[in-house]
């Protein structure tokens, strides 16, 4: 079974993680949840979160936890992306697809500033 | 759903939600016998046997907002439309496990999918599961399993962007090669 990347790679990518944080200041994490029950698999959530991942891979953002959870409740408004900035409230966005969710990510995420037009009471 | 990786990320889902720790989930194409076999195994709480009976029913759920589970429903449905058949083992405090099996080569035999997309969906966005995946064709196999990566990493979170990139990486590498190998098009 042929790999690309070996467990001793992982090694290295350890340690430059490790290093990275080293000589970072600790500030809070982001939390980004995405629902994932059935509604929300079956409207594309899966394509929204991989979306999140993409572009956190891409632009090597920090500090950002992207977890999944199960139906939220809310089923005419999947997919639903929760941002939880440290120290602030959680916001809940609703019928978020992938290209909604990187306007999230630069606008909310890193710039602060909730996207209001994508907003639904949580 | 379109794909059988969507309905293996729902049925994951359940997983999780029952509270399990570790989920070993198995696709097995016997390109020979022509069937193509899905499993999701878990250690989560499970489910006495009159729930087992009813589970397939699409009015029983455990949502409490909605009256209506059609995860279970729609995948038995799916398998039975291609000559396959549906099976779900449980047993409280034992856990789980949903076996659907298809007839390959059926007309209505939806495709395989994003597989490593929802793996990578499963395994970020649950870190505290312990994720096992084996991807068989024929006699080849491909096998995940997430536990000597989160030893090695000890304490640096799945979601470090490099991370993220070394666990697509090697899922998406495995199971490309492994379908290469047995000349199975991606797109089935």
């Amino acid at each position: 079974m042929p790999t690309v990347k070996s467990l001793d790679d992982l090694k290295k990518i350890r340690e430059e993680a490790l290093k990275k944080q080293q000589m970072k200041e600790t500030s809070g994490k982001t939390e980004v949840i995405v629902g994932m029950g059935t509604v929300g698999i079956a409207a594309g959530a899966r394509e929204t979160l991989k979306a999140i991942l993409d572009m956190i891979e891409e632009d090597n953002l920090e500090d950002i936890i992207v977890r999944q959870t199960g139906n939220i409740g809310l089923d005419s408004f999947e997919p639903i992306v929760q941002v939880v900035l440290p120290g602030k409230e959680k916001v809940t966005y609703g019928r978020v697809n992938g290209e909604m969710a990187r306007k999230i990510i630069k606008q909310h995420i890193l710039g602060g500033e909730i996207v209001k037009e994508y907003q639904i009471e949580g | 759903m379109r794909e059988l990786a969507l309905h293996i990320l729902d049925i994951a889902e359940n997983s999780i939600s029952a509270g399990a720790s570790r989920i070993r989930i198995s696709v097995e194409e016997n390109l020979d016998k022509d069937r193509l076999t899905i499993t999701i195994e878990d250690n989560g709480k499970g489910m006495d046997a009159e729930t087992l009976a009813k589970i397939t029913d699409p009015f029983i759920t455990s949502r409490t907002t909605r009256k209506v589970g059609l995860g279970i429903p729609f995948f038995k449905a799916a398998a039975e439309s291609c000559e396959g058949h549906f099976k779900i083992q449980s047993q409280p405090g034992h856990g789980t496990t949903v076996t659907a099996e298809f007839k390959r080569s059926h007309i209505d035999r939806m495709p395989l999918g994003d597989l490593a997309g929802t793996l990578q969906t499963l395994i970020i966005g649950t870190p505290d599961v312990h994720w096992i995946f084996d991807y068989c064709i024929n006699d080849e196999v491909f096998h995940f399993d997430d536990e000597p990566i989160k030893e090695i990493l000890d304490g640096v979170p799945l979601s470090e962007p490099s991370v993220m990139r070394y666990i697509r990486d090697t899922l998406r590498t495995g199971i490309d090669d492994l379908r290469q190998d047995a000349g199975v098009p991606t797109n089935q």
